[in-house]
């Protein structure tokens, strides 16, 4: 059993909480994962990066949006609440080593497991460039902390409601353009995001370094359910990954296949957002929202 | 008839029908979870041990994984001393209520039994299996829960890895000896395959974890969700953590693909995977379950063992309307227990035999649309003197199908090995380990699957018990 010891709403869909994971605030590095599970009966097991831990205090930080009826339930969970099942550290760690210049792109959701690779690089005393990007400024999430982090950060949404109005491809591209040229790009986000960084980066020939996240379920090698075609060859990403060379990864055909259940998700999905609607009708005086 | 009540002459024994097994009809059963086959009424079990003809030199003993003194647990049910009965297979058995149903009986002491021979069928042996599991049932259902006696603390620490049936024979010898064990397992619920993957209509759930709950009351402590070798690793579990002994019993992980193209296809699962979703995480209990699982009306089956047939069979229980078994050989050599394959049929599954697929076929979206297969004949016996299938060039075929299933096997778990490189492996992956189940690495000992590759139940189990003798050994200061 795993207390949540806070819970912070960052945006409207985008949720932090830090609970109580002794064992893996100790053993974790930058670049796993873990499997969240609310409670054994039914609950889904989903598959959630660790954005920072603090072994003293034995609790790890995890960052999620609520895209589907599992995270939404995961939402619903407050501060002294207990969830069930967090199994990991899982996956192999980042490769972190003095690269020279690297550049980190997070897009939306993506740069929060980006923050402690982020925090490595720079440590192994590479110089380091940020970009983060979403669809529009609520959705910018770690600003302040790589800000403090980063020897440069740019910021830009789709919608330009903040920073410059452009995808993170842009000034990807303009980076790889100028001299110095990055020696290593690292970019998690959304499959589509991280498809067209490597897409960006290939005539360059700069290593780019993408975290898959993809459906999973048991996170140990057992079911073959995360499995992603890389360099023509299958891999699991629970245990050869999650990282994996973007040149290599065939983005296509792992957003095919982590629509799978999009039909029954997007029914779920609906049916839970109903019955919130309908939980709050009943409690007027219930959680404040109007 | 024949008067069951005085003792019976060899010719008398031989001439009463063998029982058949109760089970659900298969018509309902194709729509519902529940165990297929009902087990043996008491005087079915009580005709069925009076088959028995009590030889001399038992050949269905020699030919029992763990040695279970059969004629003697099946006299005692023809007494009606079921307690005795059970008595008498806990000695080599720790769990009859599970190898009474998943044992493959005919390729082990009901293949050897004199009774089907005398009788030229070996269908017509005694039901071994069946007779253990009414036993075994007959405690359940009408004993209390007996928790073995447990000698006095020794102060020893052992830790296990895996909660399959190889990490729990240890845990409750060790346990039994007086040392404190503690389990460590990666999923959320212990039990390993007999919990993820043998369907609750062929294994009920609450029969494993009565035999966990056993445990439990004798001290034995379950830390779930812990992988070792990434939450911690070996060497901190005996360095930091102050274990005296490791057993690994962490089974047959990686599920083994074809190769083929349109593998990566949406849906397309390995069996663990469909299976897993299916069983440990409910899918199958729709508007409850958030796991969900992929709709599907026709579903092709690759492979021929225990796993394809339950692959096969939760498909037509989650709503396939047609599903097939493709295999490339032929029903002879299918290495699934004969029960499985005949209740297969029962519940309308269609089998392919001597084909094979080449390439699965997706539509625009990548979703499975067909399956394209060769079909094979049989050619010359090969080394093992089975005859070998070869492919019928010019023989390709398409079924439609929305939905692939590889059962083709499992090879060894990689991720303690990726992690702990001191422990040697054969070239399957596979830990090597000498006869009394120690591997290379200090005080560190393992069994089933993951030493065996994929194998069954009661062998996994022998495995750890053997580990746990060697084990106790060591601790006392005699390894
Ligand atoms: C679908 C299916 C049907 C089968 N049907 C039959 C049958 O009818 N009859 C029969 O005899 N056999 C059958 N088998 C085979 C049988 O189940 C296995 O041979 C047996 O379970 C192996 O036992 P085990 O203890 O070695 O491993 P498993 O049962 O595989 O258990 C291993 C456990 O270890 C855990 N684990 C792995 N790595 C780690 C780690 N690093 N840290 C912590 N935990 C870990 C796993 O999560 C798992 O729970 C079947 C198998 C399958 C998949
Ligand atoms: S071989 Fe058959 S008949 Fe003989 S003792 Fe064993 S079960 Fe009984
Ligand atoms: S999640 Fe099951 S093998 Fe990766």
């Amino acid at each position: 059993m795993h207390r949540i010891v806070s819970k912070k709403q960052l945006s409207e869909e985008v949720f932090r909480i830090t609970v109580e994971a002794p064992f893996i605030a100790e053993a974790r590095k930058p670049g796993q994962f873990v499997i969240v599970q609310r409670n054994s009966d039914y609950a889904e097991r989903i598959p959630l990066t660790i954005a920072d831990a603090d072994p003293s205090r034995g609790t790890i930080t995890l960052i999620f949006q609520t895209v589907g009826k599992s995270t939404h339930k995961l939402a619903e969970l407050e501060e002294g609440d207990y969830i069930q099942n967090i199994l990991g550290p899982l996956g192999r760690p980042t490769h972190i080593e003095k690269f020279g210049r690297v550049v980190c792109v997070g897009g939306g959701i993506g740069a929060a497991p980006m923050y402690p690779i982020a925090q490595g690089m720079k440590q192994a005393g590479n110089y380091l460039i940020v970009i983060l990007g979403a669809r529009t400024k609520e959705l910018i999430i770690m600003e302040e902390e790589m800000r403090a982090l980063a020897d440069e950060l740019i910021v830009v949404t789709d919608d330009g409601s903040y920073g410059r109005k452009a995808l993170v491809t842009e000034p990807l591209k303009e980076l790889c353009q100028a001299s110095p040229r990055p020696d290593c790009v690292v970019a998690i986000g959304p499959p589509i995001m991280m498809k067209f960084c490597a897409e960006t980066t290939r005539p360059f020939g700069i290593k780019t370094i993408v975290s898959l996240n993809t459906i999973m379920i048991d996170g140990t090698g057992m079911c073959g359910g995360c499995r992603v075609t890389v360099g023509g060859e299958t891999k699991f990403v629970c245990v050869d990954g999650p990282e994996f060379d973007g040149h290599l990864v065939d983005f296509n055909n792992m957003m095919l296949r982590l629509s799978a259940y999009k039909e029954i998700e997007q029914k779920a999905h609906e049916e839970c957002h109903l019955e919130m609607q309908l939980k709050e009708m009943k409690s007027t005086k219930g959680k404040g929202n109007p | 008839m024949i008067d069951t009540t005085k003792k019976l002459t060899p010719k008398e024994r031989l001439a009463i029908p063998p029982q058949e097994m109760p089970a659900q009809d298969p018509i309902v059963r194709r729509r519902n979870m529940e165990e297929v086959a009902l087990g043996y009424t008491e005087e079915q079990a009580h005709l069925e041990a009076l088959r028995c003809l009590q030889c001399k030199n038992a050949p269905c003993i020699a030919s029992c994984p763990v040695r279970i003194d059969i004629p003697g647990f099946i006299a005692q049910i023809a007494e009606g001393n079921y307690k005795e009965s059970l008595s008498i297979l806990r000695e080599s058995n720790l769990f009859p209520a599970i190898c009474g149903r998943v044992c493959p009986q005919e390729v082990q002491c009901q293949s050897t039994c004199t009774v089907g021979r005398s009788l030229k069928d070996i269908d017509k042996a005694v039901s071994i299996g069946r007779l253990e599991r009414f036993a075994a049932d007959w405690e359940r259902l009408h004993g209390e829960l007996e928790v073995p006696s447990v000698k006095p603390p020794t102060g020893k620490r052992v830790a296990i890895i895996g909660s399959g049936p190889a990490g729990l024979a240890a845990a409750a010898d060790l346990a039994k000896e007086g040392h404190e064990v503690t389990i460590f397992e990666a999923f959320h619920k212990p039990g390993g395959v007999m919990i993820y993957g043998i369907p609750e209509f062929r294994l009920p759930k609450a029969i494993v974890q009565r035999e966990i709950e056993i445990l439990g009351r004798m001290g034995v402590k379950i830390i779930t969700n812990f992988l070792v070798g990434r939450t911690r690793s070996l060497k901190d579990l005996l360095e930091k953590d102050g274990f005296d002994a490791i057993f690994i019993g962490s089974g047959a992980g990686l599920p083994k693909f074809m190769g083929i193209p349109g593998e990566n296809l949406v849906g397309v699962f390995s069996a663990n995977e469909y299976l897993t979703r299916a069983n440990l995480m409910k899918a199958y209990e729709k508007g409850k379950a958030d796991t969900p699982i992929y709709p599907a009306k026709r579903v092709a089956v690759l492979g021929g063992g225990n796993v394809a047939m339950d692959a096969a069979r939760m498909a037509v229980r989650l709503g396939a309307e047609e599903v097939f078994v493709i295999y490339r050989r032929t029903e002879k050599e299918m290495p699934a227990r004969v029960e499985e394959v005949a209740h297969a049929k029962e519940e309308g599954i269609i089998f392919r035999f001597l084909e094979n697929a080449k390439r699965i076929l997706g539509d625009e979206k990548s979703r499975v649309i067909g399956i394209e297969c060769l079909s094979y004949q049989l050619g010359e016996p090969d080394a093992s003197g089975r005859r070998r299938p070869v492919e019928i060039p010019g023989s390709e075929h398409v079924i439609e199908v929305d939905s692939v299933i590889v059962a083709i096997g499992n090879e060894s778990h990689p991720l303690l090995l990726q992690t702990n490189p001191e422990i040697a492996v054969d070239k399957h992956g596979h830990i090597i380990t000498d006869e009394t189940g120690k591997t290379s690495m200090d005080r560190v000992y393992a069994g089933g699957d993951i030493v065996l590759g994929s194998a069954t139940v009661i062998l996994a189990m022998g495995q750890g018990r053997r580990a746990a003798a060697s084990i106790h050994a060591f601790l006392m200061g005699n390894g």
